[in-house]
Formats: C-alpha cells, sequence, structure tokens
C-alpha cells in the first residue's frame, strides 16, 4: 500500500435493520478482494458493531474508528488485517461509545486517508436515518441499497434514497450518487406462492439499477455465525456466486442478473429437508 | 482580550411564517375556542410562532398578564405581543418591526393576482422521482412529476397536481382553496388526495381505479375519480 491510491467509498445502507446490510459488507468486501482490489470494510454501527463478528475479527480488535476519530490511534494501528485475504482490512466500530462519538471532521479526516490507502472503502451503515446513518453515506461515492422483496423494507430504501440525494456530499455539490440496488433475503419458495414482492416491483418502485439478487440460504447464516464471509467460507454456493457477481457488476462489469434457482432445493424439498 | 481576529462573519437569514391571532372579548370565551381548534388539529400550533394582535380589545395591564399566562400554560411559541402598550411587556414580546401579512386565500383574490403576475413561472416541473418523506411546497400554481410519488412522500401545491409515473403518495392540489385545481396520475395508488380542502383518503377509493390512469376533480364539493382513456 505505498503508492497513493483514490478509492471509491461506497455505503451500504437500507433505513430498515436487519435486511443484510452487515452480511453484504462483509460479503461485497470479500468478493472485491478476491478480484484482486485493495478493501477497507468500515463498520459505522457505532455501539451496536457486527462486522466484526461477520469477518471474525473480534477477538483482534484493539482500537477502533473513534480512536482514531479521536486521535488515540492512527489509522494503521485501528485497521485489522483479514487473516484470508491479504488486501482486505476492517476498521472495527467502538461497542463502548454512541454514535454522538462521530464528528463530521472526524468522519472527513478518516474517510480521506481510507481514500489514499486502499480501491475500495466499503462503509456499513447502522439501520435508521439518524446522524450514524447519515454520517456514514456523507462522503459516498457509490450507495449500494440493501433491501428485502417485502414493503416495509422498500418503502424505508425509498426514503434512504432521498437521504441520498440531500445529504451527501455529491448531493451538496450538485453530483450524484451512484446508486445501486441489491436485493437480499429473497426466498425462491416464497416467491413461488406469491408471498414476496416481485423483483419487478421493487424495482419499479424504487427505480434504481438492480446490482444483483441474494438469495435466503443455510450457507449466508452459518458464515455469518462462523465469522467468514460466504465468499470465502463456500464460493460455489448460490449467495457467494450472487455477491461476486454484484461485486463485478460494482466494477463495472457487465453481467446480467438472474434469478437465484438452485435445482438441489427442489430435491431438497422432495426429501424433507430444509431448505431454509 | 481577542487573540484571535475573524476576517469575516457568516450568517444568513431564515424567514418563519407566524400566526396572527386576534383575540376577540370576553377573552375566557375566546380561549375556549382557540381549546377546541386546537384539539381537533392535534399539532397544529405546537411548532409554530404566534403573534397575538390585542389591538382591537381594551386590557388592563393585570388582565394582559393573566392572558399571557394563559397561553403560556397551553404551551404556544408566542413570539410578540401587539397592540397593547409595550412598556408592560417583558422585551422578548414587544412588536417586532416589519413583517407583512399574508393574502387571504379566496377566489376574486387568486384569480385577480393570475392576471396581474401571468408572466410569472407558475408551474413547477421535477425529472426524478418524489422519494418516501419528501414534500413538495408549491403553492404559487401546478406541479408536474416526470417520475413517481412514493408511498410516504407529499406534493402540496396551489394549481392541479400531474404525475407521470405511480401516484403512492399523498397529492394535495388547490391548497389554497382552489376548487377547480385537479388531480392527474399515469398510475394511481395514492394514500390521500386532497383538492380544495375536501379530501378522500385511501379507504373511500374505488377498488378499479388501483394501477390505472386516474383523474381527480372536485364537483359540489365532492371528489370525483374517474379512469382516463
Amino acid at each position: 500500500m505505498s503508492e497513493k491510491k483514490n478509492a471509491k467509498i461506497v455505503v451500504v445502507t437500507s433505513g430498515k435493520g436487519g435486511v443484510g446490510k452487515t452480511t453484504s459488507t462483509a460479503a461485497l468486501g470479500a468478493a472485491l478482494a478476491q478480484e484482486g482490489q485493495s478493501v477497507a470494510v468500515v463498520d459505522f454501527d457505532i455501539g451496536l458493531r457486527n462486522l466484526d463478528l461477520m469477518m471474525g475479527a473480534e477477538r483482534r480488535v484493539i482500537f477502533d474508528l473513534i480512536n482514531v476519530i479521536q486521535g488515540n490511534a492512527n489509522l494503521s494501528q485501528a485497521l485489522i488485517k483479514d487473516k484470508r485475504l491479504e488486501n482486505l482490512y476492517l476498521l472495527p466500530a467502538s461497542q463502548t461509545r454512541d454514535k454522538n462519538a462521530l464528528t463530521e471532521k472526524g468522519v472527513l479526516q478518516v474517510m480521506e486517508q481510507l481514500r489514499s490507502r486502499f480501491d475500495w472503502v466499503i462503509c456499513d451503515s447502522p439501520a435508521g436515518i439518524e446522524r450514524g446513518a447519515v454520517l456514514a453515506m456523507k462522503h459516498a461515492d457509490i450507495a449500494v441499497i440493501i433491501a428485502n422483496p417485502e414493503i416495509s423494507s422498500v418503502r424505508d430504501s425509498d426514503r434512504i434514497i432521498g437521504l441520498l440525494d440531500s445529504k451527501t456530499e455529491r448531493a451538496k455539490k450538485g453530483q450524484e450518487v451512484e446508486k445501486h440496488l441489491l436485493i437480499t433475503r429473497y426466498d425462491t419458495v416464497r416467491a413461488g406462492t406469491g408471498e414476496m414482492l416481485a423483483i419487478d416491483d421493487v424495482s419499479e418502485v424504487l427505480s434504481i439499477p438492480l446490482l444483483g439478487i441474494i438469495p435466503e440460504s443455510r450457507e449466508v447464516l452459518s458464515a455469518s455465525n462462523l465469522g467468514v464471509p460466504v465468499p470465502i467460507s463456500n464460493p460455489a454456493s448460490l449467495p457467494a456466486k450472487a455477491y461476486v457477481e454484484a461485486a463485478r457488476r460494482l466494477c463495472g462489469e457487465d453481467i446480467e442478473v438472474t434469478l437465484p434457482v438452485s435445482k438441489k432445493k427442489l430435491f431438497a424439498n422432495w426429501f424433507g429437508g430444509r431448505a431454509a | 482580550m481577542l487573540t484571535q481576529t475573524r476576517s469575516s462573519f457568516n450568517f444568513h437569514g431564515r424567514s418563519f411564517l407566524a400566526f396572527v391571532l386576534t383575540p376577540s372579548a370576553p377573552l375566557h370565551e375566546w380561549l375556549l375556542e382557540l381549546d377546541d381548534r386546537a384539539a381537533q388539529t392535534s399539532d397544529f400550533f405546537a411548532s409554530r410562532p404566534l403573534i397575538v394582535d390585542l389591538s382591537k380589545i381594551e386590557l388592563t395591564k393585570l388582565e394582559l398578564n393573566s392572558f399571557l399566562l394563559q397561553l403560556q400554560t397551553r404551551n404556544f411559541r408566542l413570539i410578540s405581543v401587539e397592540g397593547v402598550d409595550p412598556s408592560w411587556l417583558a422585551p422578548a414580546l414587544e412588536p417586532l418591526p416589519g413583517g407583512k401579512n399574508t393574502p387571504y386565500p379566496s377566489q376574486e383574490s387568486s384569480r385577480a393576482e393570475h392576471a396581474e403576475k401571468a408572466t410569472e413561472i407558475q408551474s413547477l416541473t421535477l425529472a426524478t422521482p418524489l422519494r418516501s418523506g419528501q414534500s413538495i411546497y408549491f403553492p404559487n400554481g401546478d406541479v408536474s412529476i416526470s417520475g413517481s410519488v412514493a408511498s410516504g412522500a407529499e406534493i402540496v401545491c396551489g394549481g392541479s397536481v400531474h404525475v407521470y409515473g405511480s401516484l403512492r403518495g399523498r397529492a394535495i392540489a388547490g391548497s389554497a382553496n382552489n376548487t377547480t385545481a385537479r388531480i392527474f396520475c399515469r398510475k394511481f395508488e395514492a394514500e390521500l388526495i386532497v383538492i380544495g380542502g375536501f379530501l378522500k383518503s385511501s379507504d373511500s377509493f374505488d377498488p378499479d381505479l388501483y394501477g390505472k390512469p386516474v383523474q381527480a376533480w372536485l364537483e359540489e364539493n365532492t371528489i370525483m375519480l374517474k379512469i382516463m382513456e
């Protein structure tokens, strides 16, 4: 990391909680790192941090984002290098502080430093539309909006898109934040029974380009529990493939978005297996 | 002593709309009426600056103080009192210089103004969708939106509303009692529509209209809705 870089800053955001922001941040970070990009994933969920767990680094946190902002540690001390991918780093959140410890000036300084050291900086936004979420999106060039195929998630995402168009630095300069929709927890079985909103309806309501569709899957759950992002833990699985494709689309590759359908899943149903 | 001298001082203006209340005698009855009104529109007065104009009634200093106390207990944000001897008032409540009344909305005056200001721009066009939580307020005329109005978004305008995408939020047309205003949309999935102060909520929409291109207008104080062919 000697030469000066100019990272793209991505915010992973949704408004609603529990839709898969942190899981997606970890998975997109891992997928980009597998593509050879240097990546920092940054946890903005001060006081309720989870990204360290998803990255399997919870026992390695010494300094955090707030320490860097307050000048108690420098960025290099706080960045945790991933044990599996050498160009993947985590900047954890503080668990003991609250979001008021985030200052605008401090966030700007940390973002500028990260920008010059990585190819990608991926910020995991807290849920909600308050200060923490606004600061997480503030310096973003690109936003990945996570939505589940259900109405409350879609409306919250719509609200967040409105904030991206008004509260970010880019919006203030009259530029636009590049926005992508990532649909997560898509259940192929429930989709067939009409229990979920159709992908087309979600895309139509939010009217931003679709980055990918991540199937609801046991792989994702077990990867989270193990602390290994799914593209690393099981690269052949459907969600891993969907995340890797999404990461490649972020890099500008033109890959068609397809519905994730597993043949194995059908068999699993026939044999009474639990297809999550 | 100042250790640093500033080269410039940053400040900018901000304007608010204050309500002017003009109480009439007897004051206790007027207060009851006010309470009644405030109860109907729960948080209408709560966060708005209020000015009280007492020029129409005669009060002693004692009566004035007890009246102001009454207003205080109602959590109103009183910013000034007019029409009484300023020396009776706390400095913070002395009449504010400047300020001008907003015109009463009425058909006659709005028509007359239309004629005068015909050269001014009377419409607002948006090329981006209106997102949940966003609100457009355009009292001067029509609003056209080329995208959709999301659930939880709101347009308030003095003229007609034109939505070329889906209308999923609220549309309030003819906000200044303009009963000739209309609402047009390409896909009707609205939460609420209001024309000239008359409202219709999604409960009372004919289900056949849902998702269709719809026009809404006012006929004898009732909102009419029709699918546009």
